[in-house]
């Protein structure tokens, strides 16, 4: 039966519905179609994190037989397990992709628990073995796609000074950092990069506060780590610097600052995995991947970026997406002169180690602490 | 209703009911307390209704996705339930110190005190067992949170600074000292990602209501609200407290300890939300991050204020809130509706509300004309 059609009937029927409502099944409701839930944290036109997973949902309504159900700024506490029950009990749901990174402990883990024949797919999550076998976690090497924004960023400045705003110090940020800064040095020896950690992921005015005290200090190319760039990326432009990108593409915002930027290719990933389920394969529990694999992306180059920069960092990303660069390669020390990973190791996308990164590279002027 | 004036003795059912005195005699008091809020929050669902409209949404679609989110499916009672278990204690935090005429607004400092201190406690008692480390953790909660609130009120007592722009910024320092300790001293080396405490281990989290998909908070959120209304109604304190709260003077000239009341009352209620905090930890999250400043703390205010800081309405009133909350993703999902729009709902019941106060007292109905 429709639910959506025959509503207002069910109004007048008053209490009558109550007991109707409860006794039907709902979940046979859209028998024929997959219906797929995402929740989201912040709001779905953040021009960021959360507007990049949107997209993602976007490219999914496009297929037959899919229909995506969405709910937007869901706290990362026991709302978000009566979220994803409401679009099991409610819509029936049947694959759920919660997307923010608190999401996943407890609150995902406790819902794959309970509904053993439903899939939950988590973006960021370690997953372990000793998790749930319905739940996954999937995320991407977004640093690729920074390594080659830092390149470009490295040709573009003339200060020599670079800047990144950054929200915590986790490792999943201090990666970043560290592969756009390795990029723009390979670009331009000289270069260094003021890290500014604002303590949160959605702080505008602290973001906007950061970008303007790097651009006094002669910072002249720009980029971030937080979850909506929008400030960022406009307060930059405003101050008339060079500015790159992080989640989605924010060209739009301030097409002449805006050289390039690392992107995530949900819009890819998710038919993917849509596909893969209602095949019935089953979906990985731990997935990565990176500009090969299509998790991941870059913005395409604004037109003041000079042809030399292009064909430099064009360079290093083609040879990325054939596995015969590592960014993170030895001999490389931190900003104390430390010595982080040796002469003779390289460490590969899919090195664990990387994923407990605790330091600044040399170069980059900040602390972790 | 003049109709018991001269009327005469008749032995029949309709005299009988004739004698009585009118209704608003019998039940004015009360019936106010509920008909003029009643009203303005139908009046506020008409507004939404007709601010749904001009979007292009059908408003009987909107109150049926609204009743079937928060009440129209078990389910659905569960989701509105869970909701509101925090909000009851953190409207305490509110309510209990508005008795005395003054008003905190730093419920969620004390509930991350509360979370903090509960956190602590159980992590200081590795290997106890859990009756004992819930205990403990229930004990920590309620005193971090209690001193947190007593602090804004000390600082009104002793130094005059208002306690509703102290409570506030005690929030910010409560965030500041939760991110601290979280990213610092007491980190789980292993949470990479997601800075946050040692987990309290499974064997210490308190389950659900049995029966029902809803922690236990809710239970203690009630046995608090009651307690609290006892406490304010029924005892010699709570008088004391209501008499300083009319007239801070006139409770100084007849020999009220007023700053003892203050204190007292402020670690109550901050004991409230830090209880809530406990909860949080204890029942939902299992440790200390971020995550606890989910904003109960100010959710808790706007009910304390919809429940014109009665201790008892306050559950009905949570519940309200937390049903607009539960369908508020329905919202989303059927009618394309953005997550603020529910914001705007709770915005519009709050100024009706409070413009209703206007209300109380002028309709005759309500009156006793007799006297």
């Amino acid at each position: 039966m429709n639910f959506d059609r025959i509503s207002r009937r069910r109004i007048l029927q008053g209490t009558a519905a109550v007991t109707l409502g409860s006794a039907l099944p709902l979940r046979n409701a859209f028998a024929a179609t997959t219906t797929v839930g995402f929740i989201y944290v912040g709001s779905r036109d953040d021009y960021g994190y959360n507007q990049a997973h949107a997209a993602g949902a976007a490219a999914l309504k496009k297929m037959a037989d899919v229909k995506v159900v969405e709910e937007e700024k869901v706290p990362e506490t026991d709302a978000v397990e009566k979220t994803m029950e409401s679009m099991i009990n409610l819509d029936g749901a049947s694959l759920l992709f919660p997307t923010s990174f608190g999401y996943y402990n407890p609150h995902m883990l406790k819902m794959a628990a309970k509904y053993p024949k439903l899939r939950f797919e988590h973006c960021g999550g370690l997953w372990s073995p000793k998790d749930p076998k319905n739940a996954g976690s999937y995320f991407g090497y977004i640093d690729e796609s920074q390594h080659v924004a830092g390149i470009i960023a490295g040709h573009m400045t003339k200060s020599n000074k670079l800047g990144f705003v950054a929200a915590k110090p986790i490792p999943q940020v201090l990666r970043n950092i560290n592969a756009w800064t390795l990029g723009a040095r390979a670009a331009n020896p000289k270069i260094t990069t003021q890290v500014i950690f604002t303590g949160d992921w959605s702080m505008p005015v602290k973001e906007a506060e950061a970008t303007n005290s790097l651009v006094d200090q002669g910072v002249d190319v720009i980029t971030c780590h937080v979850d909506g760039p929008k400030t960022v990326v406009e307060n930059a432009a405003h101050r008339g610097i060079f500015v790159t990108g992080y989640h989605v593409n924010q060209s739009v915002l301030a097409p002449k600052a805006y050289l390039t930027g690392a992107e995530w290719n949900w819009e890819v990933l998710y038919p993917r995995f849509v596909k893969m389920f209602t095949s019935g394969e089953t979906l990985p529990n731990f997935y990565r991947g990176g500009l090969k694999a299509e998790v991941v992306k870059v913005s395409p180059y604004g037109d003041m970026v000079p042809e030399a920069a292009r064909k430099h960092a064009d360079d290093v990303k083609a040879k990325l997406i054939a596995e015969s660069y590592i960014i993170f390669k030895g001999p490389i020390a931190d900003n104390k002169g430390k010595v982080v990973i040796a002469a003779d190791v390289s460490r590969g996308q899919t090195d664990p180690e990387l994923e407990k990164m605790d330091y600044l590279v040399d170069g980059v002027i900040g602390a972790t602490s | 209703m003049k109709a018991d004036v001269g009327t005469p003795v008749v032995k029949s059912g309709v005299g009988e009911l004739l004698r009585l005195p009118p209704f608003g005699r019998r039940f004015g008091g009360a019936a106010e307390y509920v008909v003029i809020p009643a009203l303005a929050l139908f009046g506020s669902l008409v507004l939404f209704g007709i601010f749904v409209a001009l979007f292009g949404k059908n408003p009987l679609d909107l109150y049926f996705y609204m009743y079937q989110g928060a009440f129209g499916t078990w389910f659905s009672w569960q989701n509105t339930l869970t909701r509101a278990a925090p909000l009851i204690l953190t409207a305490l935090c509110t309510a209990l110190p508005a008795q005395l005429g003054m008003v905190i607004i730093g419920g969620e400092g004390a509930l991350l005190i509360g979370a903090l201190a509960a956190t602590s406690a159980a992590l200081a008692l590795p290997g106890a067992p859990p009756l004992v480390v819930d205990v403990a953790m229930a004990i920590a909660g309620m005193i971090g949170g209690g001193l947190w609130i007593m602090l804004a009120g000390a600082l009104r007592q002793y130094r005059g600074v208002n306690e509703t722009i102290s409570s506030l910024l005690l929030v910010y320092i409560a965030l500041a000292i939760l991110n601290y300790l979280v990213e610092g001293p007491m980190r789980d080396p292993t949470s990479l990602n997601k800075p946050s405490t040692p987990e309290i281990g499974a064997a210490n989290m308190i389950g659900s209501i049995p029966g029902m998909d809803v922690h236990w908070g809710f239970v203690f959120g009630i046995i608090a609200a009651i307690l609290s209304y006892i406490l304010i109604y029924h005892t010699v304190f709570g008088f004391a407290a209501r008499v300083a709260g009319g007239n801070i003077r006139a409770a100084k000239v007849v020999g009220l300890s007023v700053g003892k009341l203050i204190l007292i009352i402020c670690f109550l209620a901050g004991a409230a939300a830090g209880l809530a905090g406990m909860m949080e930890v204890a029942a939902v999250q299992g440790r200390t991050n971020a995550n606890l400043a989910a904003g109960y703390g100010f959710a808790g205010i706007l009910v304390a204020f919809l429940a014109r800081q009665n201790p008892l309405a306050i559950i009905p009133v949570s519940i309200l809130l937390g049903g607009i909350g539960a369908s508020g993703g329905l919202l989303q999902r059927r009618l394309g509706l953005p997550d603020a729009s529910v914001l705007v709902l709770q915005g519009m019941i709050f100024v009706m509300v409070l413009a209703s106060d206007t209300l109380y007292g002028r309709w005759s109905f309500f009156k006793d004309k007799a006297s």
